[in-house]
């Protein structure tokens, strides 16, 4: 494939990893973290861990929209889809979410209530049009990248005067997750958490630039490379890190040049700012409560939002006690630290967010990288 | 004087009619879409002796015995369609054992109401592929449900075959050190089918690669009547075959990302569906385990045939108490390929 093998060519990996090899000093650990779970994904599937030296450590961060979603979201969605004659459109990967008492979106599918699988916020918009004696509910989550369509949405809504069609919005903000890591107690205080720099995000960045990472930057004194989701791209952004960290430079340098620019898309931050205001407060799963780190639809299209329409309540589930999703979200721990990994917890029957999306820290590690828990196994690659 | 003639029944109209109750009624009009659709065009000695089973002669030898379900969605799509499909899957999975199929037997689930050109055209079709592929549909059944209570229409076909002597292939016979060999191209079935959902619907060339693989097959065991495996990786792609195998032979596999064969146009599909072409489904290829002395010549003979025309060494069996299937990337790491979770597609075959 034009355009993207140029950026999984094996013989360029092997040049960057002994330039990482050579580059990272051996008295010196670096641990750096990818916020996306694209990121997570490219480096499980590729096998990027076995080119980079021992020093350096990969650590995965919340950046999956699935995973940090909380329980009682989950709930919420359920309850809408079980309403008689409402029809929920949902991307794919919410459905296998474990919600309250066992449920899931996929086994209320089973028991009847009609959710419909969609590719973009589009294809909800047409499910409404075929349908105009239903209401349709569009099941909306994600970070900033998948929010612009979801404004599109809205505005098409009101545009068409689409009657029976709302969304019920879960979008979230990436700096305001990074913020929280980075001001998380086994960051700032107690240090048990080595955080020496981030992978910043590629499709996010596309919509909101590079320009809000400069805080980071400055106010924390880490590193941030934005990075493309190709497994070159990591490589490239894991050695302009340790450059950084060998320099003492803490700078937001931009390896996605051929997406990403300084201001981001404007276009697409307007769509959202006229569709969308910021929430005073949104549970994470694993980071809990976040200020300002959501939001919720604006009141000149209130008839659009799904929460004011059906009177949601939002009402906040504890994760099961077994499950270190918030954890292994924040950083603290790996997916195998946790004790119901890979026995009770799998991708067959979930306990934890982090093993439902291909994206989600405990997923990637149980499908691609499992076998080099075992030492027999894991023999490296020639 | 009468002008009633009593020889005379009205043919079913294959243009404009309809499936209804009474096509599955057991009456006159179930016996005269059974004469007029499925004996005339599957027609055979043992369709026209029109009992309820068919009497064959046994030969000599092990028999294998295989059963498939279709439900595919479309029934119609490119490179083939719900007919040619059923006979091909069953074919194949007798086949797969190293045998000669030899019969076939179909039944038919239709929804009331499913248009009967619909449904000639897929009886044809399914003819068409029976006897290219030289295995009759001996015996059958017919059931109507109501509309609302299925999907146009289902398939079930079943499958005898005769092994060879010398020849025993089965899925617990892979031994460390095989040499892992597919036919060709994979993920073809899949993105074709994809490319026609109402939700996903994109424009491509590729077509399914729905073929009967017993001529290869036969040609394969007679070069290497010592092969220990074969598999049609249908659903859930290679990568769950691989893991099926090796989870019933004890032993793990390493296979090679850069010798697998995929079409561009199917690796481009799977890039923007998000989907990994090793676990996309295939209708027409086989995967091979053999002893490595003997993986050359295997090879060859099958690229010899036209459905192994791309056939390619992409790993080997390796001792692995765990079973784990890994894949060296071309990128230079090794991960897992690890069984397909939840369902990549419904109704893919």
């Amino acid at each position: 494939m034009k355009y993207i093998d140029e950026f999984r060519d094996g013989a360029l990996a092997r040049r960057l990893a002994a330039a990482i090899a050579r580059e990272a000093q051996p008295t010196r650990h670096y641990s750096l973290m990818e916020f996306c779970g694209g990121h997570t994904h490219a480096i499980s599937r590729y096998g990027i861990t076995d080119l980079l030296p021992a020093n350096v450590r990969m650590i995965h961060g919340p950046g999956c929209p699935v995973c940090v979603l909380p329980v009682g979201r989950i709930d919420s969605a359920i309850e809408l889809a079980s309403r008689p004659g409402l029809i929920l459109a949902t991307y794919a990967d919410t459905m296998r979410v474990p919600a309250s008492k066992g449920s899931s979106l996929l086994k209320a599918k089973a028991h009847g209530a009609d959710i419909r699988m969609v590719y973009s916020s589009a294809d909800a918009i047409r499910i409404a049009r075929d349908n105009p004696q239903r209401d349709v509910v569009f099941f909306a989550i994600g970070f900033e990248t998948t929010t612009p369509p979801t404004a599109v949405a809205i505005l098409e809504a009101a545009a068409l005067g689409l009657g029976n069609f709302s969304v019920f919005c879960n979008h979230v903000l990436t700096p305001a997750a990074i913020a929280n890591i980075l001001e998380s107690p086994e960051v700032r205080d107690l240090g048990t958490v080595p955080l020496d720099g981030f992978i910043g995000p590629a499709h996010v960045s596309t919509v909101i630039g590079s320009q809000p990472y400069e805080y980071f930057a400055e106010e924390y004194g880490r590193p941030v490379v934005i990075a493309g989701f190709e497994p070159l791209d990591v490589m490239q952004a894991i050695l302009m890190l340790v450059r950084q960290l060998n320099e003492g430079r803490a700078e937001v340098e931009n390896e996605f040049t051929r997406a990403v620019t300084r201001e981001g898309n404007g276009k697409a931050k307007a769509l959202v700012a006229e569709a969308f205001e910021l929430r005073r407060s949104f549970e994470w799963r694993g980071l809990g409560e976040v200020p300002y780190s959501a939001l919720r639809i604006k009141e000149k299209y209130r008839r659009f939002d799904a929460e004011a329409r059906y009177g949601l309540e939002y009402r906040s589930v504890a994760d099961n006690k077994a499950c270190e999703c918030g954890a292994i979200l924040r950083g603290v721990k790996k997916p195998t630290d946790c004790k119901v990994f890979g026995t009770v917890c799998t991708p067959e029957n979930p306990i934890g967010s982090c093993m439902v999306s291909s994206e989600g820290a405990c997923a990637a590690h149980y499908s691609y990288g499992r076998f080099k828990d075992v030492p027999v196994i894991a023999v490296a690659a020639p | 004087m009468t002008n009633v003639r009593s020889d005379y029944v009205r043919p079913v109209d294959f243009k404009h009619g309809h499936v209804d109750m009474t096509h599955g009624g057991g009456g006159r009009a179930m016996t005269q879409l059974i004469a007029e659709l499925f004996l005339r065009e599957f027609d055979n000695e043992w369709l026209r002796a029109q009992n309820d089973s068919a009497c064959i002669a046994m030969p000599a030898g092990r028999m294998v015995i295989a059963t498939d379900s279709h439900v595919v969605s479309p029934l119609f799509f490119p490179g083939g369609d719900i007919g040619s499909l059923s006979v091909h899957g069953t074919i194949n999975d007798v086949a797969m054992s190293g045998a000669k199929p030899l019969y076939l037997a179909a039944t038919f689930v239709l929804e009331e109401g499913f248009p009967l050109a619909d449904l000639k055209r897929i009886v044809v079709s399914m003819a068409a592929a029976s006897r290219a592929a030289g295995v009759p549909i001996v015996t059958g059944d017919t059931k109507v449900v109501e509309k609302g209570k299925g999907d146009g229409v289902f398939i079930t076909t079943t499958g005898v075959g005769l092994v060879p002597d010398g020849v025993d292939i089965a899925g617990d016979k892979a031994q460390p050190g095989d040499a892992i060999i597919v036919s060709g191209s994979l993920g073809d079935h899949g993105v074709a089918i994809m490319s026609l959902r109402e939700n996903l619907s994109f424009e491509t060339t590729i077509e399914s690669d729905t073929a009967a693989l017993h001529n290869l097959v036969a040609t394969m065991v007679a070069v290497v009547p010592c092969i220990h495996c074969l598999r049609d990786p249908t659903r859930g792609g290679l990568a769950t075959t691989l893991n099926e195998i090796a989870l019933q032979s004890g032993c793990g596999m390493v296979i090679r990302e850069r010798d697998l064969p995929v079409k561009a146009q199917v690796s481009a599909a799977c890039e923007f569906l998000g989907l990994d072409p090793l676990y996309v489904a295939n209708e027409g290829k086989l995967v091979a385990m053999v002893p490595p002395a003997h993986a050359q010549r295997l090879l060859a003979a099958m690229r010899a045939h036209p459905l192994g025309r791309d056939a390619a060494l992409i790993g080997e069996v390796r001792e692995d108490p765990l079973h784990f299937v890994q894949l060296d990337t071309s990128f230079g790491g090794r991960r897992n390929v690890d069984w397909l979770t939840g369902e990549q597609l419904p109704r893919i075959c």
